[in-house]
């Protein structure tokens, strides 16, 4: 679904920092049996600001959401909202919207009751509520399905008529659980977007739990990466992209090469070229070493002397992206898709590091 | 948030994705006439129909020749038979009320708290199958306070704990095809307690099961002999077992009618779910 653009005269804008709680979790330790799904998890949330907990499955980021939610509660720790501690408020009394992962409308209601079932809990009046919920519906685009039940409407529908529930309540957080995970391709970036907009727009502070790195990437204010229970780094997405913290996020966030490297005081040999080391170089490792590079970080000519081989090739669109098999690496570089038909699967190339510097980590086993 | 006050803000319906049911293929297909099972059909009806048949001609057959509806009219007049009816429906409804307070709950709680625990529900719950009511009605007897010993609700008790099995299987099969834990958590979220929940979000999507349930409540207290004999009581089953009248085709016929009523009940309560659940699609 395209967005509109203009911004309707009703609609009151609002700066990021004028609305929205602020959230911390404050050293949350959450254990399952011999598990540890939250590690001392710290992370503090700006009003307004849409942070997106991202990680592989089991990293803890939906049991932190659950924690926030008052589903679970932390073994260790604090959760607070607006300054007060809410660890031990029960779900129901903390006014927070949730849009869950599976299609979660009651299907005894239409979309406009579902829409209103938060105000009815509330005791608002019938002709209030259903107002109300006949607005947000228009908001989120359904206006025309207001009487729908949840079985007549598709999986974009659905999520967008849970969208709109979640924010009748006016919530203090909105908690956004993998929302878009059963949707195709094309509605799911269409529902992202719209998601976005409207969280910007009425600036609510907003946690969003995924898997998915482009989600998380195009959508967050920041991006909280986790692993084993444990914040890797918070940071917004072009400093995350860019500057990896740890060899965890320099690996799971983005495309990157691994390339075998020898460290000469703060710089490292990579592929013929000395690059400095990037960060702190009291943390780069003792022993054999590796340089993360990105698609981006590396060129790539052609040369019939050259000491690599094209291996796979992939058209990305504007870019392609082209596999060398150079050393004993297999690199991805990526190259503007006019360029790209002279590196056809067995030509010889060079290959040459562009970038100011470099991640290094210890080496890894080749997978 | 201070307020939401909203415009047409993203709404784009030319490219709003449509219900996937919009997009199914309208397919016709051709009725297969299939003789074999049509047999089978008509052999069960006869099983049914022809006892019934033959207990109705009996009751309504004139000495003389041809039917009467006589025998209808004495029914009422029957001694002990209104108050039968009275005492069957009490329980009943006693019952059904007592069974849905307790097992409604206790499947939610199991399923959405101790899913393990599933398979020993099942069990337990099949016990009243597997005890023979006799067995009960004796415990009981001797277990209960002396106060309870004569009142027709200790019948209701043990009647609470046949029905179990039932109420357990059409609930956790309701159960069983929702998505139970996000639509708690998601009634939770928007502010809603436990009673609320159950009341308002889970009750009227188990309106199915919970209609089985209650069917098959009433067909067994109005059936149950052993117990209610055993105890004293006279129910209807145990009305027409006595038959207190000089007529055998009175009572005849009321056991037909019972038979024919909870056929009736079984078959509004089946359409009524049916019409309540086209009527929501439709709409």
């Amino acid at each position: 679904m395209a967005m509109a653009t203009d911004t309707p005269t009703t609609v009151e804008t609002r700066g990021a920092s004028s609305s929205g709680a602020p959230v911390v979790f404050d050293n949350l330790t959450r254990r399952f049996g011999a598990t540890t799904a939250l590690d001392r998890l710290s992370l503090d949330i700006a009003p307004g600001e849409l942070v997106a907990l991202l990680g592989p499955s089991g990293c803890g980021k939906t049991t932190a959401l659950r924690v926030l939610a008052g589903f679970d509660r932390p073994d260790l720790g604090r959760v607070l909202v607006d300054g007060n501690d809410v660890s031990h408020v029960p779900a129901q009394r903390r006014d927070m919207g949730m849009v869950f992962q599976s299609y979660s409308l009651f299907p005894n209601m239409n979309a406009r009751d579902n829409v209103a079932f938060g105000l009815q809990i509330r005791h608002q009046r019938t002709a209030q509520r259903r107002a109300k919920a006949a607005e947000l519906l228009e908001l989120v685009g359904l206006g025309e399905h207001v009487t729908k039940y949840p079985h007549q409407l598709s999986g974009g529908q659905q999520q967008r008529v849970a969208l709109a529930r979640a924010l009748a309540i006016e919530p203090r957080v909105l908690l956004l659980d993998e929302p878009l995970s059963a949707l195709d391709a094309k509605v799911r970036a269409e529902l992202r977007d719209q998601i976005r907009a409207l969280q910007q727009r009425l600036a609510i502070t907003t946690v969003f739990v995924t898997h998915d790195q482009e989600e998380a990437m195009s959508m967050a204010d920041r991006v909280c990466v986790m692993f084993q229970g444990r914040v890797e780094q918070v940071a917004t997405p072009s400093v995350l992209y860019s500057q990896p913290a740890t060899p965890f996020v320099g690996r799971f966030v983005g495309v990157s090469s691994r390339v075998a490297v020898t460290r000469r005081g703060d710089h490292v040999e990579v592929l013929g070229r000395d690059v400095p080391i990037r960060g702190d170089l009291a943390a780069v490792p003792a022993g054999e070493l590796e340089a993360l590079l990105r698609p981006e970080d590396l060129d790539v000519t052609v040369n019939p002397n050259g000491l690599g081989v094209v291996t796979h090739r992939s058209f990305l669109g504007a870019t392609t992206r082209v596999g060398v098999g150079i050393a004993g690496a297999n690199l991805r570089v990526d190259v503007r898709s006019a360029q790209a038909d002279d590196l056809e699967l067995g030509t010889r190339v060079d290959v040459s590091v562009n970038a100011r510097d470099v991640l290094v980590t210890t080496r890894q086993p080749s997978s | 948030m201070a307020s939401l006050e909203f415009g047409t803000l993203l709404a784009d319906p030319s490219t709003t994705d449509q219900p996937f049911a919009d997009d199914a293929p309208v397919t016709r297909r051709r009725r297969r006439v299939h003789w074999g099972r049509g047999a089978i059909l008509v052999v069960a009806a006869l099983y049914f129909v022809v006892p019934f048949y033959a207990a109705m001609a009996f009751s309504l057959q004139r000495p003389t020749g041809g039917f009467s509806l006589q025998p209808l009219s004495q029914i009422a007049s029957a001694p002990g038979f209104l108050s039968a009816l009275w005492l069957s429906t009490q329980l009943a409804v006693i019952t059904m009320i007592v069974v849905m307070l307790l097992m409604v709950p206790t499947v939610i709680y199991v399923h959405l708290r101790m899913p393990r625990f599933r398979r020993a529900m099942e069990v337990i719950t099949i016990l009243p199958i597997i005890i023979p009511p006799i067995a009960y009605s004796v415990g009981v007897l001797e277990s209960a306070p002396s106060w309870l010993r004569s009142s027709q609700y200790l019948l209701a008790i043990v009647y609470v704990i046949l029905a179990m099995p039932y109420v357990y299987r059409s609930l956790d099969s309701g159960l069983g095809a929702l998505d139970l834990k996000t639509l708690v958590e998601a009634s939770r979220s928007l502010g809603s307690g436990w009673i609320s929940t159950i009341w308002r979000v889970l009750v009227p999507n188990l309106r199915s099961a919970l209609m089985s349930a209650s069917v098959l409540t009433i067909a067994l207290v109005f059936g149950e002999f052993t117990i209610a004999n055993v105890d004293n009581w006279t129910t209807i089953p145990v009305w027409i077992y006595l038959a207190p009248t000089d007529n055998p085709r009175v009572n005849t016929l009321v056991a037909m009618i019972a038979l024919l009523a909870t056929c009736v009940v079984l078959t509004l309560i089946v359409s009524l779910d049916r019409s309540q659940s086209r009527d929501s699609r439709r709409s």
